[in-house]
Formats: C-alpha cells, sequence, structure tokens
C-alpha cells in the first residue's frame, strides 16, 4: 500500500505536465486529487502498519550484477515520515491555489518531488535510496528558479548546488561502503550487517552525515535554507523546510547512524572536549539551535525569521540523533514530524496568506498595516503556530523538544543547557515576529484606514482556511496525543539503536 | 444520583466544556456573550456538584487515571480534586460567571473576547484538577495565552507594555518552573504530584536529587517557588501586575485577580509545599519577609495610587500577602499538638482567603468598571465625591464589597483573614506583628476610597450620576448575598475543605 | 598471408566503404537534378543501410592473426565498441537531415563512411601499425568533415586547428610506437607489451617512459584529454552539427576502444599464470632489490593515465563554468568526462569489469552527445546562433524540445534515474573494486565532486531554456525525423538509466561469447 503513494505522485508529475498550462482550474484539483490520494495511502499504510515491525514491500532485483535491488520497506519511522509527506503535499497543493503561471509544470514539479520524498522514506536499498534522494533536487530547483520571489534564481542555484555537493558526497560514501563491504549488495540490512571495519567507519561515517546533514540545515553548511527559503513559493518552502530537510535528517539516521555505528566511538583522544564524531556534530546541532535562533531575533524579512527559525529546530533534530539513546533519538524523529507541519503552517501563513496580499514581508511595513484587523485569520493562525513553534504544552513541539532535552541531557548535560537556551530564544524571536507582524500596538491614521479601505485585502479562500486547518489539527492531535505517533517509532528506533538497521 | 455519575468522567468534563463553549462562541458574533453566559453557567452548576462530591476524609477524589499518556517522560493523565481542588473550581466558575455578566459593552470582536475568556476558564478547570506535572503545565500555559491577548487587544491606552510585562514575567516564571521539575524528573522518572509528595515525605526525593545532580535540592525549591512568585505576586516580582490589573479591561481583570492570582498560591500549596517543604522551612525567613514586604508594601502602594483600579490592584497584592504569610508560617518543622492547631488554622485560613478574596475581589472591579462605564472613562480616586447620593444602591452595594474586602467581622473577607492570624501569630509572631500593619493601612485606604467617592458634597455633574439598573443589581446581589452567607456561616466552606487541611497537613514533612 | 581470412574479417568495413563509393555513385551520377533536400535524405539513407550492412557483418567477422599475432580481435570490447559506433554514426546520419550547410551530401556520407571503417579498424585493433592506419583513416576523414561548412569561417579555422594539431599528435604516437617497437621487437600488441617486460632489466626503463608518454600524447589527443585537448572546444563549435556530433560520439567511442585493448593486453599476459612472469622479471633484474617496484609497463601507464584523467577532469569542468557557447561547454564536459573515463582506464582490471563499465559509459555518453548536438543544431538553425541566450525561453519555443535537452542533460550532470548517473556509479564503482588503498577513492571522490561541479553549467542552459523569460516567442519547427530522433534518444536515457541491466547485459553477452 506504502509503495502506492511513490507511484502515484510520479504518474501524477508526468501526467500534469501534459495537461494544457492554460486551465489551471484543472490541473489544481487534478494535482489536490493525486496528492489526497497519496495521503490516503500514506495513513492507510501508517494505520496498517501499527503495532508491526519492519515491513518489506518490494524486492525486486533491479542490477543483479553488482547486487542492487528495488527494495521498499518500512519500518515505523519511515511509516511516520511518510504520513508527514502525505500532510505536507495536500497542505502544499491547497496553499498554491493561486498560481497561475505554467501551473501544469508547477504541479508536475510538485508532484515529482513528493514521489522522490516518498522514495527515500521508503527505500531499503541504499542506492535506491540514493536515487530517489538525487531525484527530488532537481524539481526543487526549477520549482524555485520559476515561480520563486526575492532572488530566485540565486537562491534555486545555491540551493541545488548545496544539495549536489551533499549528494555527491554520500555517493563517495556509498561506493566506498559498497566496495568494501564486498561488493555484493547495496541493501541497507546487507550493508549494516557487512561488519564494515572500525577505521572504514571512522572516516566514513562523518563522510556520508555531512553529506546529508547538509540537507538537513546543520550549521555551517545551513546557508542555503534562508536564502532558499525565502526565494521559493509557498508551497515549495513549505515542503523544503518541512519535508526536504528531513530527509537529510533521515538520511543521518538511516545511512550514517544506521550503517557505521562505528563511526560514533570515542577516538582515544580529546582535543578541547570533543572526542569523537558523536560530539563534534552533536556540538555542531547546539550551535546551530542557539545561532538559528539569535539570528532569527535580528532579522527584519518576516520569511527570514522563519527559515532561520527552521535551521534553529532542525538544529534539535540532529542533537536528537547524536544523543543516541532510546528517548533522544524518539524525541528526534517525533520532532522531524512536528516541525513539519509547524514549519509548513508558518510558511504557509507568512507567504501564502500574509505576503501574497500585502506585497512585502518586511516586518517594519507590516507593523504599519494592521493585520490583526484586517487578517484576523492569518493573525490568529499565526498565533497558533507560534505557539507550536515555541515549544508550548498541547502542541506536537513539546514533547518532542523534551525529549530531545532528556536524551541530550543523559548524553551531556551541556548540550541540553545549551539547547535551553535556544528554546528561550526561540520564544523570543517568535513573540517578536508575532508582535510586530500582526499585533503592533499602533492606532491607524486617518489616512491609513482610507487608504486600507480603497485597497481591501482579498479575503481568505476556502482552500486555506482547510489547509491552516488540517496543519493545527495535526499538531494538536499529536501534541495532546503524542503516543498516536511514538508507538510507531519507540520500537523503530530501538532496532536501530540495538544493531543495524534491523 | 450517586450511581449515575460514578463512572462519568467529571473533571474532564469540566475542563472540556468552556472549549467546546470557546469553540461555539469564536463563530457566534454578537451572541458569544449569550453563549458564554450558558457555559459557565454550566461550568458553575457542575463545579458546585464535583465540589458536593468532594470525599469527606480530605482525600483526593474523583481520580481519573490513564497512565501510558507519553510513558517515556513520565507524563500520565491523572485528574482529581479534594476539598481545596473543587474550592478553587467553585472560584473560578463563579468568577467568571461573574466577568462574562461583566462584560456587556463589549463591542470589538466579541466572539473572540468571550472564546478567550472561555478557554482562560478551561486552563483554570485544568490547572486545579490536575495532578501530573505535564497537565499542570499545560493548562497554567494554556491560560497564559489568552490573558495576554485579552490584554492586548481591549485594554486601556498603553495595554501593549502591560500586555507585554506580564507575559515576560509570566513566562520566566514558567521557564523556572519548568527547568526545576525537568531536573526532577530527570532524578526520579516520575512527573505525579502524588508520587513525589510521598517520596518528599519519605525523604527519597532529596537522596534521587542529591545523587544525580548533586546538592541542588534548593535550587529546584527556589527555581518552583520563584515561578509561584511571579503569579500570585510576590514581592518583589509584583510589578508587572499593576499595569496589568490597570490597562486590562475590567472584566478581565476580574479574572486575573479572582482566580489566575489564586493559581500561583494554589500552586504553592498543591506543588509547592508537598514536595519542598523541607527546603521551603529552611528558607522560612527569608520568605516570611517576603511575605510581610508583600502585606505591608501592598497596602502602602495602595494608599499612594490615585487610580480606583491600582488601589484595589495594589490591595490584591496585599491581600494575597496574607495567604503567603499563612503558607510560610506554617512551614516549621515537627511539632506539637497547639503547632498543628495554629498550622491547620493558618491552612484553612489562606484557603479560605483565597475564596474569599476571590469573589470581593472580582465584585470590586465589576463596581470599577461601573463606575468607568457611567463616567465616561474616568476612575480616579479624586474624580468623584458624594455618589452616595445620586445612586445609594450602588454606593451601598459597593460598600459592603468594600468593607468585606477590609476584614469587617460579618463579610467573609474578615473570616479568612482570622484564621490565618489566628494560625501565624503562635508560629510567627514578629511577622504577625509587623503584617497588622498591613491591615491598619488597608482599613485607611479603603475607608478613603468610600468617603472620597461615595461621602462628601456631590459636585454638579455627577449629580444625575445613574444608579444600578435592576439588571445590574440583581447580578450582583447573588455575590453580595455570598459575602453575607460566608461571613456568617464559613462553615459552609470550612466543613469540607478542614478535612482537606488535615489531610494535607499529615502528609506534607517539613 | 591468408587473405580470405582478412577478408572475412574485415566485412563490416568493406561493407562500409562500398556503401561510401554507393554514396557517391548514386549522388553524383542519378542525382544531379534532384533538390538539396532529396539529394541529402538519399545519401543519409544509403549511409544508413551501409552501417546495417555493416553491423550485419559484424556479427559474423571473425578475429585475424597472421601467424602468431593478432591483429584484429572480434567480440569483447572490439564487438560492442564496433555496434555502438555503427549505431551512432547512424543517428548522426539522420541528424544529417533537415540540415543544409552543404551542398555536397553524397561527399560528406561517403567521407562519415569512411571515417567509420577506421574506426571500425581502431576498435578492433591488436596490432601498432595496424592502430595507427585505422587512427589516421579516422583522423583524416575527421579534419575533413570539421571543414565541410565551407560559408563558416569557425570551420576552417577550426579543421586548420584540428589538423595542425592531430598531424603532430600522431607523429608522436608513430614515434613513440617506434620505440616500443625497439624495445620488443614486434609490433603485435601482446608480444610489445611482454618484450617490454623481457627487456626490463637492460635499462631500457627510461626509453620505454619516453615511449609510454609520446603515445599518450597521440592517444590523449583522440579523446580530448588535457593539456592536449586543444582543438576540442573550436572543433565542437566549428564543424556542422551532425559532423560535431560524430566527432564527439564515434571518435571517443572508437579510441576508448583503443585503449581497452592497450589496457586489457597489458593485464593478458598475466591471466596464465598470475605472478610468475613479473616476479621472474623482478628477480632477473641486477642490481635493484625485488621489493622495489620498477616501472614496468603497467604502472607506468597508469600513472600517465591518473595524470591526464586528473587534469582533465579539473581543467574541463572549471573551463566550463565559464563558458557562454553552449557548443564550446559541450567540449569541454566532453573534456571532463574524458577524465573520468580515464581513470577507469588507470584501474584497469583483470577481469572484464572494468572494460564493461568503460564500454558502459562511453556508449550512453555518445548517445547522450548525438542528442544534445541535435537539439544544439536544431536551436542554432532557429535562433542563428548556440550562445546561452539562443536558449532563452525554449520551454515556451518547443516544449518537447525543451523536455528533451532536460533530459539529456541531466543526465550529463549524472541524475539519477537517469543513464548518465548509472554509468558513472558503474564506473565508480569499478575503480574502486580493482583499486585499493587510498589513491582510487581519492580520485573517486575527487571525480565525484567535480562531477557535482558540473551541474551548474548544465543548469545555467537549463534555467535558460526554463526560467527565463523569453526574447523571441516563434514556435519552433522541427524535422519530424529529426524530432522523432531525439525524443527516442531521451527515451532510451530514461528507460537505460531505469533499467540499466539491459545495456549491461547487452555488453555483458559479447564477453560471454567470447
Amino acid at each position: 500500500m506504502l509503495a502506492w503513494t511513490i507511484y502515484i505522485s510520479f504518474a501524477g508529475a508526468l501526467v500534469a505536465a501534459l495537461l494544457p498550462s492554460n486551465k489551471p482550474v484543472v490541473v489544481r484539483w487534478f494535482a489536490l486529487g493525486v496528492s489526497i490520494l497519496g495521503l490516503a495511502h500514506a495513513v492507510g499504510g501508517f494505520v496498517a502498519g501499527m503495532g508491526q515491525g519492519r515491513n518489506v514491500i518490494v524486492d525486486v532485483a533491479w542490477v543483479p550484477s553488482m547486487g542492487i535491488h528495488y527494495l521498499l520497506a518500512a519500518d515505523g519511522i519511515s511509516r511516520v515520515l511518510v504520513l508527514l509527506t502525505g500532510i505536507a503535499s495536500v497542505a502544499g497543493v491547497l496553499f498554491s491555489w493561486n498560481i497561475d503561471l505554467r501551473t501544469n509544470q508547477f504541479f508536475a514539479f510538485y508532484l515529482a518531488l513528493i514521489g522522490g520524498v516518498y522514495g527515500v522514506f521508503l527505500s531499503g536499498d541504499l542506492f535506491l535510496l540514493f536515487v530517489f534522494y538525487e531525484i527530488a533536487i532537481i524539481p526543487k530547483y526549477f520549482l524555485i528558479a520559476i515561480w520563486g520571489s526575492t532572488r530566485r534564481e540565486y537562491g534555486a542555484m545555491k540551493l541545488a548546488l548545496y544539495s549536489f555537493v551533499g549528494s555527491a558526497m554520500v555517493l563517495i560514501g556509498l561506493l566506498a561502503a559498497y566496495v568494501a563491504a564486498g561488493s555484493h549488495s547495496t541493501g541497507l540490512v546487507d550493508l549494516a550487517h557487512a561488519g564494515l571495519p572500525a577505521s572504514f567507519q571512522m572516516w566514513c561515517f562523518p563522510l556520508v552525515f555531512v553529506g546529508f546533514a547538509i540537507l538537513a540545515g546543520m550549521w555551517p553548511f545551513h546557508t542555503w535554507a534562508p536564502t532558499g527559503h525565502v526565494a521559493a513559493p509557498t508551497a515549495a518552502s513549505m515542503l523544503l523546510a518541512g519535508v526536504v530537510m528531513k530527509l537529510g535528517a533521515y538520511g543521518c539516521l538511516r545511512v550514517g547512524i544506521g550503517l557505521f555505528p562505528h563511526g560514533l566511538d570515542p577516538w582515544g583522544f580529546t582535543l578541547l572536549g570533543i572526542g569523537s564524531w558523536r560530539d563534534v556534530f552533536a556540538w555542531l546541532a547546539v550551535i546551530g539551535i542557539v545561532y538559528g535562533a539569535l539570528v532569527a531575533l535580528a532579522q527584519s524579512d518576516f520569511k527570514f525569521v522563519i527559515g532561520y527559525s527552521s535551521v534553529s529546530h532542525m538544529g534539535f533534530v540532529l542533537l536528537g540523533l547524536m544523543t543516541l539513546n532510546q528517548i533522544g533519538v524518539d524525541g528526534a524523529v517525533l520532532q522531524m514530524f512536528s516541525h513539519g507541519i509547524i514549519a509548513g503552517l508558518l510558511f504557509a501563513i507568512v507567504g501564502r496568506i500574509v505576503y501574497d496580499r500585502t506585497h512585502t514581508r518586511q516586518l517594519d511595513e507590516l507593523e504599519k498595516m494592521h493585520l490583526s484587523r484586517r487578517l484576523p485569520f492569518a493573525a490568529w493562525a499565526f498565533v497558533v503556530a507560534g505557539i507550536a513553534s515555541m515549544g508550548l504544552p498541547g502542541f506536537s513541539g513539546f514533547v518532542a523538544e523534551l525529549q530531545v532535552l532528556v536524551g541530550a541531557w543523559r548524553a551531556n548535560p551541556w548540550w541540553a543547557a545549551a539547547s535551553g537556551i535556544g528554546i528561550i530564544v526561540g520564544v523570543a524571536y517568535t513573540w517578536r515576529a508575532l508582535q510586530k507582524a500582526f499585533f503592533s500596538d499602533a492606532l491607524p491614521t486617518a489616512h491609513e484606514l482610507e487608504s486600507e479601505q480603497a485597497h481591501p485585502f482579498a479575503p481568505i479562500c476556502w482552500s486555506e482556511m482547510a489547509g491552516v486547518a488540517l496543519l493545527v489539527a495535526c499538531t494538536l492531535v499529536v501534541g495532546v496525543y503524542p503516543r498516536i505517533l511514538l508507538d510507531s517509532i519507540e520500537p523503530a528506533v530501538k532496532a536501530l539503536l540495538a544493531g543495524g538497521v534491523q | 444520583m450517586n450511581d449515575f455519575a460514578a463512572g462519568l468522567p467529571l473533571l474532564t468534563l469540566l475542563t472540556v466544556l468552556p472549549l467546546i463553549g470557546a469553540a461555539i462562541a469564536f463563530f457566534s458574533g454578537r451572541h458569544a456573550r449569550g453563549v458564554a453566559l450558558l457555559i459557565t453557567l454550566a461550568s458553575l452548576a457542575l463545579a458546585l456538584f464535583i465540589w458536593s462530591r468532594v470525599p469527606s476524609d480530605g482525600g483526593i477524589g474523583l481520580v481519573e487515571l490513564h497512565r501510558h499518556w507519553v510513558p517515556s517522560l513520565g507524563i500520565e493523565y491523572h485528574l482529581g480534586v479534594d476539598g481545596l481542588g473543587a474550592l478553587m473550581l467553585v472560584l473560578s466558575a463563579i468568577v467568571t460567571l461573574m466577568s462574562v455578566d461583566a462584560a456587556h459593552r463589549v463591542h470589538h470582536m466579541p466572539g473572540l473576547f468571550f472564546g478567550l475568556v472561555l478557554i482562560l476558564e478551561s486552563g483554570l478547570f485544568g490547572s486545579f484538577t490536575a495532578l501530573n506535572f505535564f497537565h499542570w503545565f499545560l493548562f497554567w500555559e494554556l491560560s497564559l495565552i489568552p490573558a495576554f491577548f485579552l490584554i492586548k487587544l481591549w485594554g486601556g491606552p498603553r495595554r501593549g507594555p502591560a500586555a507585554t510585562q506580564f507575559f515576560i514575567y509570566t513566562m520566566a516564571g514558567s521557564v523556572a518552573l519548568l527547568l526545576s521539575f525537568l531536573a526532577i524528573f530527570l532524578c526520579t522518572h516520575s512527573m505525579d504530584f502524588g508520587e513525589l509528595t510521598a517520596m518528599a515525605t519519605s525523604g527519597a526525593l532529596t537522596q534521587a536529587v542529591t545523587a544525580h545532580l548533586g546538592p541542588v535540592m534548593i535550587w529546584l525549591a527556589i527555581g518552583v517557588l520563584a515561578g509561584f512568585a511571579v503569579k500570585v505576586p510576590m514581592m518583589p516580582f509584583h510589578t508587572w501586575l499593576p499595569a496589568a490589573y490597570a490597562e486590562a479591561p475590567s472584566p478581565v481583570t476580574m479574572l486575573l485577580t479572582g482566580a489566575m492570582s489564586k493559581m500561583g498560591v494554589y500552586g504553592l500549596l498543591r506543588i509547592a509545599l508537598p514536595i519542598f517543604g523541607v527546603q521551603i522551612a529552611q528558607m522560612r525567613v527569608p520568605l516570611l519577609v517576603l511575605a510581610v514586604a508583600t502585606v505591608v508594601m501592598g497596602a502602602w502602594a495602595a494608599a499612594a495610587q490615585k487610580d480606583l483600579k491600582r488601589v484595589l490592584a495594589y490591595s490584591s497584592v496585599n491581600h494575597l500577602g496574607y495567604c503567603l504569610l499563612g503558607i510560610f508560617a506554617l512551614a516549621i518543622p515537627a511539632s506539637g499538638a497547639a503547632a498543628q492547631a495554629s498550622q491547620a488554622a493558618a491552612l484553612n485560613g489562606a484557603i479560605l482567603q483565597m475564596f474569599n478574596h476571590g469573589i470581593t475581589a472580582a465584585a470590586l472591579f465589576w463596581f470599577i468598571a461601573m463606575i468607568q462605564f457611567r463616567s465616561g472613562g474616568l476612575r480616579g480616586i479624586d474624580d468623584f465625591g458624594g455618589l452616595r447620593k445620586p445612586a445609594p444602591i450602588f454606593a451601598g452595594l459597593m460598600g459592603i464589597a468594600l468593607f468585606s474586602s477590609l476584614g469587617l467581622p460579618g463579610l467573609n473577607g474578615f473570616v479568612g483573614e482570622f484564621l490565618t492570624f489566628r494560625g501565624v501569630f503562635p508560629l510567627a509572631w514578629v511577622a504577625a506583628t509587623i503584617s497588622v500593619l498591613g491591615l491598619l493601612v488597608t482599613a485607611a485606604v479603603i475607608l478613603t476610597v468610600i468617603q472620597k467617592v461615595f461621602t462628601g458634597p456631590v459636585p454638579e455633574h455627577w449629580a444625575s450620576f445613574p444608579d444600578l439598573h435592576s439588571s445590574e443589581w440583581m447580578s450582583l446581589a447573588p455575590v453580595i448575598g455570598l459575602m453575607f452567607l460566608l461571613g456568617l456561616v464559613p462553615q459552609l466552606i470550612v466543613g469540607t475543605i478542614n478535612p482537606t487541611v488535615q489531610s494535607l497537613l499529615a502528609h506534607w514533612r517539613f | 598471408m591468408n587473405y580470405a581470412a582478412l577478408f572475412h574479417a574485415t566485412l563490416p568495413e568493406t561493407a562500409l566503404e562500398i556503401a561510401a563509393l554507393l554514396v557517391l555513385v548514386v549522388d553524383l551520377g542519378f542525382l544531379r537534378k534532384a533538390t538539396l533536400q532529396a539529394r541529402i535524405a538519399v545519401a543519409a539513407l544509403i549511409g544508413i543501410a551501409g552501417c546495417s550492412a555493416a553491423l550485419w557483418a559484424v556479427s559474423i567477422a571473425g578475429p585475424y592473426s597472421a601467424g602468431n599475432d593478432l591483429l584484429l580481435s572480434a567480440g569483447g570490447s572490439a564487438g560492442v565498441a564496433q555496434v555502438a559506433i555503427l549505431i551512432l554514426t547512424a543517428l548522426t546520419l539522420l541528424l544529417f537531415i533537415d540540415t543544409g550547410f552543404t551542398r555536397n551530401p553524397g561527399e560528406y556520407v561517403s567521407v562519415v563512411l569512411m571515417a567509420v571503417a577506421g574506426g571500425l579498424l581502431i576498435s578492433a585493433a591488436q596490432d601498432l601499425l595496424v592502430i595507427f592506419t585505422g587512427l589516421e583513416l579516422l583522423s583524416l576523414d575527421l579534419y575533413i568533415l570539421t571543414a565541410f561548412n565551407k560559408q563558416s569561417g569557425k570551420s576552417a579555422e577550426a579543421a586548420i586547428k584540428y589538423y595542425l594539431f592531430g598531424g603532430m599528435s600522431a607523429a608522436f604516437l608513430l614515434f613513440g610506437f617506434s620505440y616500443l617497437y625497439g624495445i620488443s621487437g614486434s609490433t603485435s600488441l601482446h608480444s610489445v607489451i611482454l618484450g617490454t617486460y623481457r627487456a626490463l632489466g637492460t635499462g631500457t626503463g627510461p626509453l620505454l617512459y619516453l615511449s609510454l608518454v609520446m603515445i599518450a600524447v597521440g592517444l590523449a589527443f583522440k579523446v580530448a584529454a588535457v593539456p592536449f585537448h586543444l582543438w576540442a572546444p573550436d572543433t565542437y563549435e566549428g564543424a556542422p552539427a551532425p559532423a560535431a556530433a560524430f566527432i564527439a560520439s564515434v571518435s571517443k567511442v572508437a579510441s576508448f576502444a583503443l585503449l581497452i585493448s592497450i589496457g586489457t593486453a597489458s593485464w593478458h599476459f598475466f591471466d596464465s599464470s598470475p605472478g610468475t612472469v613479473y616476479v621472474a622479471v623482478v628477480a632477473h633484474l641486477p642490481g635493484t632489490p625485488a621489493s622495489r617496484p620498477y616501472l614496468d609497463f603497467r604502472s607506468g601507464w597508469m600513472l600517465i593515465l591518473v595524470v591526464l584523467s586528473v587534469a582533465s577532469m579539473v581543467f574541463g569542468n572549471l573551463a566550463a563554468l565559464a563558458q557562454s557557447s553552449v557548443r564550446r561547454l559541450l567540449a569541454y564536459s566532453a573534456i571532463a568526462h574524458a577524465g573520468y573515463i580515464l581513470l577507469g582506464l588507470a584501474f584497469f582490471s583483470y577481469s572484464n569489469t572494468s572494460a564493461k563499465a568503460i564500454l558502459y559509459y562511453i556508449i550512453t555518453y555518445g548517445l547522450t552527445t548525438v542528442g544534445a548536438f541535435g537539439v544544439v543544431g536544431v536551436v542554432e538553425r532557429a535562433a542563428g546562433s548556440d550562445r546561452m541566450d539562443a536558449f532563452l525561453g525554449l520551454n515556451k519555443r518547443s516544449p518537447l524540445l525543451a523536455a528533451v535537452l532536460l533530459i539529456l542533460f541531466l543526465s550529463l550532470a549524472g541524475i539519477p534515474p537517469l543513464v548518465g548517473f548509472w554509468a558513472k556509479f558503474n564506473l565508480f564503482a569499478a575503480v574502486l573494486r580493482v583499486g585499493s588503498g587510498r589513491m582510487p577513492i581519492t580520485l573517486v571522490a575527487l571525480a565525484i565532486a567535480f562531477s557535482a561541479v558540473s551541474l551548474y553549467y548544465y543548469l545555467q542552459v537549463l534555467k535558460r531554456a526554463y526560467v527565463m523569460p523569453a526574447t523571441d516567442e516563434t514556435p519552433i519547427r522541427v524535422h519530424p525525423v529529426t524530432l522523432t530522433l531525439l525524443v527516442v534518444i531521451a527515451a532510451a536515457v530514461v528507460a537505460m538509466g531505469c533499467f540499466p541491466s539491459l545495456l549491461q547485459d547487452w555488453i555483458a553477452s559479447f564477453y560471454a561469447a567470447m
């Protein structure tokens, strides 16, 4: 069932490319249908897989002479992330309802990207994972370059090149691991059990980890993220921050930690308190958390605030992965889901609901627009999204961040302390953006009132409301009853940490 | 009747009801107030029903326990009330009802206003019934957001900075609370208040914390106290209060003073004293100093104010100081029967004071709202005079409320203060003596208010000051009646909370 | 001399020569009065027929030995290369239809066919003189093809440069061959290499090394490896589109097939008794400790190839970044791709893993390049130049063409699931399986890194096709044959990328039959 998510998306992409470009309505509804179908399969697969371990979905010999199989498999982590992709894809389509330029190509690239993402999460073969990982790069480029806004060509190229460099690093690691394991197979389980020597893992792990972490937005390789997110059209930035960055984190977990666990062993010497790759990447993650938060606090462009907040939240994910204990990694996976939803919501509000109407993202200008009166839906949606982003209890971020903090504490209390600072700064920048953009204190002058009435904002249309409702519902449900996901995540993480990919 | 209600999750129902009401109210536009009135009346009925079902032995009843919410973090769905909790539920319901009743002139986005009020009510109910830290913290934070927006969007001219200050102070306190409890969780793997109390009583808690983290128990206690100190508020963390109370619209101020401040005191009673009793006993002297300061400085500051709302705001600080006094005074290690009796008195007094002050302060701010409306926005103490003549009923009812606040015997304000002093004098006579100053100054303040506003010659422009409408004094009559009732027959409350007090004191270890 | 056997072995080349003559006769004799379009079409068709005949001939041709020396091999890499060359030639002839750069289509096609004959010879050659003959046959024809556009100054300039360079490098090649003959006493490849080993002890090391360098000059020129690449950008830019496509694909396939032969030969004599001959040779060296590896044919050749490979990868990719002409961009990218393949040749495997990977790479690369030049040719004819700006708004002007361009360029960049990715993966996997230690993985890392760089310049062209607004929005009309060809090539690129074992199994079948 889960495999159909991939096929439906790619088939949909192909059909969408062939639809006429002068009938955007047809294309939109088609894309919505395809993404809802994909979500249905994702939900179905998730529910069917609850309580089960790793299921192999498809296993076909692809290039038998090299031992490469078209192998799709799903464990709890994959099912959760596939679910996230389904939700994000439907929301993205809803928030792209107003795209009029070359709509057919937009949704073709969009669905191709979604298909690639589904593929990565479901791959059980490292080569196949890599293929899907790379497939996702080109649609991103075009989505941003053609339909984006600020400095879109630069942002798109930067994003594409950073992603490609990251995947090049992964390719080197993939080739090296394949050959070192005897050139028999590229299956994830096979490679994990191949007994790769510790010295090999010691250099292969950081290579592969950094390669994936570039896409996950780890400091200092994160610079593509704010530029790219700001340049991208709303649906693309929702997907980028919400789902694509999780591809990187998933790769770090599944491939980096899953295949090269000895790469995290202590080196035997310590330099300034750092004694293993685990320490290095944990500290980089912590720096990312704090740095992302501090920079977000200083931004004057609304979308940049959200972009840097994504870097900060992804830092939590990476920190959780580096704790290497059950609760920390659980928290990391849950944070992947949670942040995916919340980031999608934030970008949707900033991009689609606010920017498409006000045509500015500068906080100083928005301050004068009295948006709490003129766009109350956006204001209150952002309140909910902001609260969720801050990590207040009742929303999905709280349990995730708490688990990461507890896990970090158990691993190294300093990590927890430093990331605690990040959370506090997170409250600050979210609140600042909320205050400035929506709830400024100034009352409108007569002149402003006149111009407001002369140029009223377009009303909120049903697609925006549906999208917001979907995302808010998801973060609330997971926040109030996190076990709906944790029950799937915990056994999968346990198996992964216990030894290899299961 | 008993059997019918035995299986219902009453506490969950009570907490969820205002949330549903809020969802309806958001879309009800002009009818939002009607929806809110209905819901708050229903909540009051339910709260009274819960009050009647509290176990008579003082233990925790109406328990709802579902263990596996988030097992890895020790988060369980654990609700329950004893006398103290149930009393707070009733108080919240009454105060919210009063607040909604008073808010009949909200023209700007009424749906949103009443929705937020109902969410706040839900937050109150949730935090008074929670027995697991996560659930409690969830609703503690949940009440913060609507309060912030209620101040920010419907408040007075300087509402922006007031709301900001309110938010930041309370957030900072919450962070301190969260960190302390995280530390406790890391050492004990439990977030359950009952379990932690038992561990604290047996000494296991300190052992566990010291083993995992070192001698930081005292710091954790300070963190927790800081969180509550901001909410109550206790000097010197009170600086957010006057601005917030003054700038908030009066119905919101009623909620703030009537119910939200009690969250802080309740927290001290449910969380701080049971779990950190030993540490509080170690810090008893500085804490008493702060409590006394709260009492005295609150009163002095009230005396210096010219804005009626600020007078009452500082007066609230003063009144809550008595609660703090009682709470910190009883934190003495093992004691004889006399001391125990005093402890019981102090605790009873503090709890009673919570309830009574809630009702009285809410009523007073309601009266201020009415004055403000009738005067076209004026509420300075010197703006009025001789209102007794044109508005005798108004003056009469407000006078009763003011006297209750002063602590006149026969009215409800007296009982709480009396019991508190009765308990504190034997336990901490220095603190009690100095606090009497607070009583005296408060008396002076209130009498001044009465004199300046109601007595004396009537200025020209107030000659036609409208008196209370029938609808208004019908809404107020039950409240005033309650003040008399509880002043004359405090047993109505004490009867149920005394067993709880005894039970609590039995479990606390200092 | 067994002329019957020789004739049997060279059946494909004969078929091509006959077709070449036939084309001339038909065009100059019978079609004097026909329109240019018709003449071109007929010439192309005859050329394709000739290729088909040669294809059939390849399947029945056998190897040819004179005495003990193998002169021409069949099957294995020779067979694969020959079939690929013939198919690619047919495709470039199809591209020739719808062009208008020459009024002498008969001559064009016959020159092409003669060049193909040379290419076939090179692919199968196992003797130094046969190699040289075939190389010259191919090269001379290529010089002519480059100059075929008499209306373009660039075409003539490019041809002159190509010719001068080519002549010089042919001289180097021959000189190197002569030293090899001197050292080993034979011109048959296997005997040559064996002879160089036997002669190691007699102080011929420096001479061997010198000859290897000179041979490398000659062969590196053919594959456009740095620093012998200077002809490539001008030739790719100046030659008419079908000719450029031919040069970029067929001559590369032939040249790399030759390099594979050399590589295979240098390993070949090991397979009978692994290690013993080598050890025996080393033990005989006077005054040298046995552990010190003497600079022999294999290690010297390997070192040269590594240097050429790294230089090509680095320089090719970096130079391509700065190009504004799409043809020159393709030229530099060709240099880069040559660099990757040279890496595969440097770490050549004893089994035929490397050979198969290299063949896979060069065949798919050739196919993609033919398609790329097809698109470039169409755009050039419509927009008048091959600058980047000529591609502006291609998506609007001809969506199908833009889609083909997208697929082909992404394949060149190495994006899955297109065949270019698989070719690279396969090649690098082969390199790593053969070489052990830090050197191969470092070089592969370098190759992959620079391959990542290449995405930038491919995207520049695609950006103009898809993203940037068009300056001229008139639709481009593409000849149906060309369009069909391009779509088929694009579809093949996608299909072979999704199902790599198709081509792999086909290549393996040649080796299995050997």
